[in-house]
């Protein structure tokens, strides 16, 4: 069975040859089959794949299959070789199957647009990126892939492309994220100069060798690695590109949200866990980038009210939590996150997609309201991906994996009682938000009829995605909670387990899972009431200049867009004003300026008149012969 | 047979050479540039003949005969070209067929 592995990253790729040079030839109907079929075998095979896995896992639980050398250069050695390993596999299966059922999805969402093929060619092309990102056994074929990722991250933002905004939020997506994408670079650069190779096994093994704990040239490639990461996964700093990615069309986002693209930096980190482990101060980096990201983003989330921008600043809060938990070292706590997170998120960009679709494009959810009877499936499947990002305790799975996050963010070894605090923080601010988001949606009013009723291919995606938002969490349950360890067990043999420093505490785990817990409920509570019954007190506290000042702040996203402006655009556009004729390239433009004049000095003696030519050739003579008597 | 000695002989081919040479360089008409270049080539077999005659070498009178040969076959292209010419530009001035200047 390993043996297909190649397979799974080749049928997208497939796909989006047939789809890119016979899509107008295929008709709608075929260019769906083809879209969705290569998606839905590749995930066919992840899952058999995966089930030989955990029943009789490869030696050294890994399986390499090198398909044929890519590069071969004196010392440098690079194959195009796909490495499965636990972590792969988690990656690899969310990939397909979460990204099968949204391709389902797109057939009905995307009906009615013409460039119906072109829209599949791209999300084919963007599933075979990623998994040549998370299969790839070396750091250049994963750059390729993460390069890959962000061409068609900007192709799919940009898809229509008739309307000029959409173009520059696509370029701003590219741009920000080749910042990051320059800093990753170096750090390989860095990597391959201290280990003369680019496998990624080979440079986790040799790591611990050459250099020692707190090593400097770790901290520095970790934090180049980190730089990436962050520009991908839209943490801060570069967190900017991914609320204006909302241009996209929503199954686009639900992909670039859940399965693909953003979970790339948690990837990487996670992948590179051995070089991050020799620098605690990276560690560190990552764990307050993560919680400074994960309040900021959920700030930012309370005032949105567009509902997709909502569930974008949610992503970014809950990447952040991901990166608290890689950075306190709660390796598999980070992986299982991904996991519950991608299915929860892509459910509630699709039903988001439906309820956009249902209100005739709008996306302004207070212009919304009163649907969750028109549009019963969507509303209740909605309502549990709510549940599984607030983390409604028990019940969900989000609880389930944020917890644990919240647990190891204090009792791990990377861990403090401020990184605790502030991923507490942001659980109870997390669902504050979503719920705002649920009851200004469903309840309440209804202000627009609904144009669009949604039919199986949307409702099967909703009704799947929600289940495994519902029970996904059971295949790990705290400490306090029976301590049924499954995903953490399997993700034993690629990623070191969490040294817990306070894991004898049992009451100190009880206190923070119920004050979480309670925190969720009182803020599911408290949206209730400020956004269903007692609307007043908000529009009260907004009509204040404080209150307006604060809500213009937030909804903003905290003045970032407004910072990097001043600080970055306009002195670049600055320079390149008064720069307008480049002085670096004033020799440039001098060579053929000089050889242009040899060119018109030379031509002028191609007169034509034969009885030059001949001169020419007797002055030739007297002159060479000349020469020869003389010498 | 009075012999003319190889000197004299060199020179008045040489002097036979140039005024050919001259003809070509200052003569507008293709067909006189014709006439001027048999003229050189001429001087070049006088001076072949002249040599041979001197160091009793058959070569000489060989290689004026090589000379020849090439002449007639060298005046029947350039008589083909000149009609060409003619037949297009209605003139034989050889600056009349510049159009190939650089």
């Amino acid at each position: 069975m390993y043996d297909f592995l190649w397979l799974v990253p080749t049928l997208p790729f497939l796909g989006f040859l047939i789809l890119a040079l016979f899509g107008k030839k295929l008709g709608k109907t075929l260019s769906a089959f083809v879209g969705v079929g290569s998606i839905g075998i590749a995930a066919l095979i992840t899952i058999l794949i995966g089930i030989r896995f955990l029943s009789s896992p490869p030696e050294g639980d890994a399986f390499v299959q090198t398909l044929w050398t890519w590069i071969a250069v004196d010392r440098f050695n690079v194959n195009i070789a796909l490495h499965l390993d636990a972590l792969s596999l988690v990656f690899t299966f969310v990939i397909t199957f979460v990204g099968f059922w949204i391709h389902l999805y797109s057939v009905e969402y995307m009906a009615d647009d013409e460039s119906f093929s072109r829209f599949f060619a791209y999300m084919n092309l963007f599933v075979g990126a990623m998994l040549l990102l998370v299969l790839g056994d070396n750091l250049l074929l994963l750059y390729l892939g993460w390069e890959g990722v962000g061409l068609c991250s900007y192709l799919l933002i940009g898809f229509w492309y008739k309307d000029s905004a959409n173009g520059y939020a696509a370029r701003k997506a590219f741009i920000v994220t080749r910042v990051g994408d320059a800093a990753m670079a170096i750090g390989l650069f860095l990597l391959f100069y201290s280990f003369g190779t680019l496998n990624i096994e080979q440079i986790l093994t040799q790591a611990p060798q050459t250099w020692s704990v707190g090593n400097n040239l770790a901290v520095i490639a970790t934090l180049l690695l980190l730089g990436g990461a962050v520009g991908k996964s839209a943490q801060l700093p570069l967190q900017v590109w991914l609320p204006d990615a909302m241009a996209g069309p929503t199954p686009t986002s639900a992909l670039i949200h859940a399965a693909t693209m953003v979970t790339a930096g948690v990837y990487l980190i996670a992948r590179m866990h051995g070089i991050y482990e020799l620098a605690p101060v990276s560690m560190l980096v990552v764990a307050i980038v993560g919680a400074a990201t994960l309040l900021v983003a959920g700030f930012a989330g309370i005032t949105q009210v567009d509902i997709k921008r909502v569930l974008a600043y949610s992503t970014i809060s809950q990447i952040g939590y991901m990166f608290l938990a890689l950075g306190v070292g709660a390796w598999s706590a980070a992986i299982f996150h991904f996991m519950i997170h991608a299915f929860f998120k892509a459910l509630l960009f699709l039903g988001a997609g439906a309820i956009i679709l249902a209100q005739h494009h709008e996306q302004n959810m207070f212009k919304m309201g009163g649907l969750a009877k028109a549009l019963p499936v969507t509303f209740w499947t909605f309502l549990i991906g709510s549940g599984s990002l607030a983390a409604l305790p028990l019940v969900t799975a989000g609880f389930y994996s944020k917890d644990a996050i919240i647990w190891f963010a204090w009792s791990g070894e990377g861990g403090n009682i401020y990184l605790w605090a502030a991923a507490v923080f942001g659980a109870f601010i997390t669902a504050f938000y979503t719920f705002r988001m649920v009851f200004v949606t469903f309840f309440g009013q209804q202000k627009i009829d609904v144009s669009h009723f949604p039919k199986w291919t949307i409702h099967v995606p909703l009704i799947v995605l929600a289940f495994f938002a519902l029970f996904g969490g059971f295949i790990e349950l705290p400490g306090t909670m029976g301590h049924f360890t499954l995903f953490s067990d399997f993700m034993k043999s690629a990623l070191p387990a969490i040294e817990e420093t306070a894991h004898e505490n049992v009451s100190l785990e009880y206190f923070s899972q119920i004050l979480t817990a309670v925190l969720a409920l009182v803020s599911i509570y408290l949206a209730y009431v400020l956004y269903l019954k007692k609307q007043q007190i908000v529009t009260n506290f907004t009509d204040t200049s404080f209150g307006k000042g604060l809500q213009q702040f937030f909804l903003s996203g905290l003045g970032f867009d407004w910072l990097y402006e001043r600080l970055f655009i306009r002195p670049y556009v600055w320079i390149a004003r008064t720069n307008k004729r480049d002085f670096i390239d004033l020799f440039y433009v001098f060579l053929p300026w000089m050889s242009r004049q040899f060119h018109y000095a030379f031509s002028y003696t191609q007169s034509g008149k034969v009885r030059r030519y001949i001169l020419g050739i007797a002055l030739g003579a007297v002159v060479s012969i000349t020469i020869v008597v003389i010498l | 047979m009075s012999s003319i000695s190889l000197n004299t002989g060199l020179v008045i081919a040489s002097i036979l050479f140039f005024l050919g040479f001259l003809g070509v360089m200052i003569r507008r008409n293709i067909l006189f540039m014709l006439i001027s270049v048999e003229i050189m080539l001429n001087a070049a077999g006088l001076a072949f003949i002249f040599a041979g005659a001197r160091y009793n070498a058959p070569d000489g009178q060989v290689m004026f005969i090589f000379i020849l040969t090439m002449a007639a076959a060298e005046v029947a292209v350039g008589l083909a070209l000149l009609i060409q010419v003619y037949q297009k530009f209605k003139t034989l001035d050889s600056d009349a067929a510049s159009n190939m200047r650089g």
